[in-house]
């Protein structure tokens, strides 16, 4: 009896919309593997790229870190890396630029290897890696590649890197224009700059429905949703799923529907996900009757809406790729996570000390000991890696989690 | 009423026992290969000890790294949250505690009332920990327990730079090959790991009174090391190898 009606509301907690969204991500990657048949182009990018003028022009982005993700999640990391390794690349290289780079070479991964690219875009707004690794790619497949410079914002978005950086969007144009020997279709881009902005404001209402106790969703779900604001930012399709989802969770509040049974704690967590061990991990939370409620990753694909103007899109472009949440100083990014904190209302706060990324990794000191000191909640470093199981020990992060529940638990006492 | 504490360590098994909020028995054994039956072994024993029976037990806590293992505990808790209420319970001042053990090595700042305010744990490396005591005595050929007396013999402590414990390993074998002293090595060996631990420490600020326990808290020369890295005063109780399973006994009789 008792099984059946706790199956019963595990069927509730599920998400409906997840089953959408994967027909929604295979049609996207079968589109990009069969490109070449339909005589369509395909572009890598950058995460942090700015993809809409893709869009416009009819150019398929592709995205070696979703890719990279995925290799993680189906726990394909390990080999795709330490084949990398074998090639001669460092085992302290980003794992996702490892697992893309012995990926393109042995045809591995949950897809066989993504479409070859006809052009690569690269925007240095959240790493330097992604510089290096787009270079030994475009040597690969020997394509040109166009490199978005983005000078990190320590303090302040300068007249100086204004200028530099929307210099840089004008050649991207003529770039695009000149591989694809067409015009660039600037009402399109209008009309593209509009729906990536409104798919923005409704990932950010989606991700703010969690501030709602119980939270109908928790990170783990953002990091599994992120994909399309990622891949298909700019289209009809990301609006329409993401208005659909975020009905979802509104019904669900209103039907007091929490994702995990019994919410009694909240988290915030910082950095990537580890791909390979979510299920783990989700599971480890929940019995300690914790949500992992927001998170400072899937935040960062609408935390530059500020300075996106919809009715100028082209023309604030620069800005709001230069001042994304790794392009910004220290203080800014303590800012960021104190204010997730209290809209959240969260009890403690994670980091994940990520071996692969160090712009997201490096300053993580300083931001919990500010945190620490303003925010007064009780703060965890876990080290690990997000594609990279080897840089990983559970029963060293079970005992640190665990250790950091007690706090918790103790506190609320 | 009587109150259990079992303590799973990567070496050792601890079994500590409470009635009325006194101190009622503790036992120590060697863990071996099977942490299961290390825990009933060691539960067994020191009920033996005492001469009383199982049942009388109201509640277990477990702990250590093998605390999942012990099926029969009521509840499995952290070292961490252990450690510092062992600490606690045998000296309620205490507010800094240090506990080095075989596979992780903490820093752990309670509040007065002796809760857990912060604490820290080494990274994935395994520097700083028993572990690292361990490979060091066996390239040096010497007994664990020795390491303290070696190490008081030195004149001039040898330096070790190498912070992992398998280029350290290697640093120790080129300087035996050079001839070093081996009571200077062990003294290096003993700052090298104090300086591991002084890291945590500093991440938790840790305040005195400051305690040391688990089995390593035994060598003399580690906390004197630790005292000189630290600069302050850092005590060990006698009972400092069973502390976590003290600690775990207590939080059993708050279940
Ligand atoms: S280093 Fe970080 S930002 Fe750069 S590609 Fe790797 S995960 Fe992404």
């Amino acid at each position: 009896m008792q099984d059946k009606s706790s199956d019963k509301s595990a069927e509730k907690r599920k998400i409906k919309s997840a089953k959408i969204m994967r027909e929604i991500m295979t049609t996207y990657y079968l589109d990009a593997l069969t490109a070449g048949q339909n005589s369509k182009q395909v572009a890598w990018i950058t995460s942090g790229g700015p993809v809409e003028p893709l869009v416009a022009m009819d150019i398929i982005p592709v995205y070696p870190e979703n890719h990279s993700a995925m290799i993680g999640a189906s726990k394909m990391g390990e080999d795709l890396c330490s084949k990398a390794e074998d090639m001669g690349y460092s085992s302290d290289l980003c794992s996702y630029a490892r697992a893309d780079i012995s990926c393109s070479i042995v045809k591995g991964g949950p897809l066989g290897g993504l479409p070859k690219p006809d052009m690569l875009i690269c925007c240095n707004n959240i790493c330097g890696t992604v510089l290096k690794w787009y270079e030994i790619q475009a040597r690969l497949y020997k394509v040109p590649l166009f490199i978005l410079d983005t000078p990190v914002c320590h303090t302040q978005y300068s007249p100086e890197i204004a200028k530099y950086v929307q210099a840089q969007v004008k050649e991207y144009i003529i770039f695009l224009e000149k591989i694809t020997k067409r015009d660039f279709d600037y009402d399109r881009m209008v009309k593209v700059g509009k729906l990536a902005v409104e798919a923005q404001k409704l990932w950010k209402k989606i991700l703010n429905t969690t501030a709602n106790k119980p939270s109908p969703m928790s990170a783990f779900d953002a990091f599994f949703f992120l994909a399309l604001i990622v891949t298909l930012r700019g289209t009809q399709t990301a609006v329409d799923f993401y208005t659909k989802l975020l009905e979802e969770m509104e019904q669900r509040i209103k039907e007091d529907i929490s994702i995990i049974p019994d919410e009694k704690y909240r988290l915030l967590w910082d950095n990537l996900p580890l791909w390979y061990q979510l299920k783990w991990l989700s599971n480890k939370f929940s019995d300690h009757n914790a949500c992992l409620v927001a998170d400072t990753y899937t935040t960062a694909w609408c935390s530059a809406l500020n300075y996106t103007d919809e009715n100028d899109f082209l023309n604030s472009i620069a800005q709001a790729y230069t001042r994304i949440y790794l392009n910004i100083g220290i203080d800014q990014m303590a800012d960021q996570v104190l204010d997730m904190i209290k809209f959240y209302d969260v009890d403690g706060f994670i980091m994940h000390s990520n071996r692969s990324c160090k712009p997201y990794s490096f300053g993580q000191m300083d931001i919990m000991k500010i945190v620490q000191e303003k925010a007064k909640i009780p703060v965890l470093m876990i080290e690990a890696d997000m594609v990279d199981p080897r840089s990983f020990s559970q029963s060293q992060v079970e005992t640190r989690i665990d250790a950091f529940m007690e706090i918790i638990k103790q506190r609320s006492n | 009423m009587i109150y259990a504490g079992i303590d799973i360590g990567s070496n050792t098994a601890k079994a500590a026992l409470i009635k009325n909020n006194k101190l009622f028995g503790t036992h120590v054994i060697s863990t071996g290969y099977n942490p299961l039956k290390a825990g009933i072994k060691v539960f067994k024993e020191v009920l033996e000890k005492i001469d009383i029976l199982k049942r009388n037990v109201t509640a277990i806590v477990s702990t250590g790294y093998g605390r999942a293992t012990v099926d029969f505990a009521d509840k499995t808790m952290t070292e961490i949250i252990c450690h510092g209420t062992g600490a606690h319970f045998m000296n309620s001042k205490v507010r800094g505690v240090i506990d080095i053990g075989g596979q992780d090595s903490k820093a752990i700042l309670l509040d007065k009332n002796g809760n857990i305010e912060n604490f820290a744990m080494n990274d994935k490396c395994a520097a700083g920990t028993g572990r690292f005591l361990e490979v060091m005595a066996h390239a040096l050929e010497v007994n664990l327990d020795q390491l303290g007396d070696f190490a008081n013999k030195a004149d001039s402590p040898s330096k070790i730079s190498s912070i992992c414990t398998v280029f350290a390993e290697s640093e120790v074998i080129s300087m035996i090959a050079a001839q070093h002293k081996r009571e200077n090595i062990i003294a290096g060996i003993h700052e090298s790991a104090a300086a591991r631990i002084a890291i945590l420490a500093a991440k938790v600020k840790i305040k005195e009174p400051v305690i040391m326990t688990g089995g390593v808290a035994k060598n003399k020369a580690m906390i004197a090391a630790l005292k000189k890295r630290l600069g302050c005063e850092i005590t060990a109780g006698k009972l400092s190898q069973e502390n976590g399973a003290i600690g775990a006994a207590v939080l059993a009789s708050r279940l």
